[in-house]
């Protein structure tokens, strides 16, 4: 089964009706997906807007490929599960993010084992043709690296609040 | 000399995320607070706390593009960080977030603000608001810290 997501906040039409048209191209293939607010009706998806956390983390856990927008979420949760997974970065050119930050989460991740980068909707197409030959991304530990967790139980432990006028002053002082 | 261990002085410390990747982040590094008594608050529904009794807080979803789900945020987050009394608030964002660092700053606790690591060109405009009320700002990419505007780099969550 191939799980496709794309958050919940924004919609992402140019990755679901993609996917939706592969899907139709391999009805041999069981594809589900979380499409937000998207406006494109899939057809050949089983498509829902949002599932409950639980249950998208089972789906996540049967799936064999994970087909996705650039967010950390779904990156962090394949490299969780040890699932291939392709993501296709939001174009704020486009107006599908408010920002170009998922082309720089492209850039930074892309090259991960494991992650496959589609540079537009037509690669796409390509690295789903491929999905047989894909390996799993190498798998991620639950937690944190154990230095970022002593780094942050010390800030926990012993960061003394200063007041709001400070702070404001610092960050003005110093900008 | 005899070293005397101290128990870990329990402190109550609030974490908040929005939901997807902010809180697929924070729970990562959860961990490292586990032994203080902790509430976790998204604005997600269906969300299970990490660890503890307590269920997550779910508190309206404000981005910058929808000022009246903003609003209903802020009156959620104000209501329940101050019944907890947090001593430290924690948050990796997104706008929600940067309120709560405000709120738990007006209650005087310690703020700590974690930027996703998503933001690896630029702080985002969350975490630049955040910034002038959190004692400890964080960003998860070297480049970005900068030792003169106290943000620091301290490695990531994965």
């Amino acid at each position: 089964m191939i799980l496709l997501s794309v958050g919940t906040q924004l919609p992402f039409d140019r990755l679901v009706k993609s996917v939706d048209q592969w899907a139709a191209a391999h009805p041999e293939v069981e594809v589900i997906a979380q499409i937000g607010p998207s406006r494109y009706v899939p057809k050949a998806m089983d498509a829902c807007d949002f599932f409950d956390p639980e249950h998208f983390r089972e789906l996540q856990e049967r799936c064999t490929l994970m087909v996705s927008h650039a967010g950390v979420g779904s990156i962090v949760n394949a490299l969780e599960l040890g699932k291939p997974i392709i993501i296709l970065g939001r174009d704020h050119l486009r107006n599908e993010h408010r920002n170009g930050h998922q082309i720089s989460t492209v850039e930074q991740f892309g090259n991960l084992p494991g992650i496959y980068a589609a540079r537009d909707e037509q690669h796409l197409i390509e690295l789903m043709n491929r999905r047989d030959l894909m390996g799993p991304a190498s798998r991620l530990s639950a937690d944190a690296p154990p230095e970022f967790l002593d780094h942050i139980r010390e800030c926990v432990a012993s960061a003394r609040p200063m007041p709001l006028w400070r702070l404001l002053w610092r960050a003005i002082r110093d900008r | 000399m005899t070293l005397i261990e101290l128990p870990v002085q329990k402190r109550r410390v609030a974490l908040i995320a929005s939901g997807g990747g902010h809180w697929i982040e924070l729970v990562r590094f959860a961990r490292a607070v586990s032994d203080h008594d902790c509430l976790f608050i998204s604005t997600s529904t269906g969300l299970r706390a990490p660890f503890g009794e307590k269920p997550v807080v779910q508190i309206s979803d404000g981005s910058r593009d929808t000022i009246g789900s903003l609003v209903k945020s802020v009156m959620g987050l104000n209501r329940c960080l101050r019944a907890f009394r947090p001593d430290v608030v924690i948050s990796t964002g997104a706008a929600p977030g940067a309120i709560a660092l405000f709120l738990g700053k007006m209650l005087g606790a310690t703020t700590i603000w974690i930027e996703s690591i998503a933001n690896s060109e630029e702080l985002s405009l969350s975490g630049r608001l955040a910034h002038g009320c959190a004692d400890v700002m964080i960003t998860q990419w070297e480049h970005l810290a900068d030792e003169r505007r106290h943000i620091h780099y301290l490695g990531r969550v994965l």
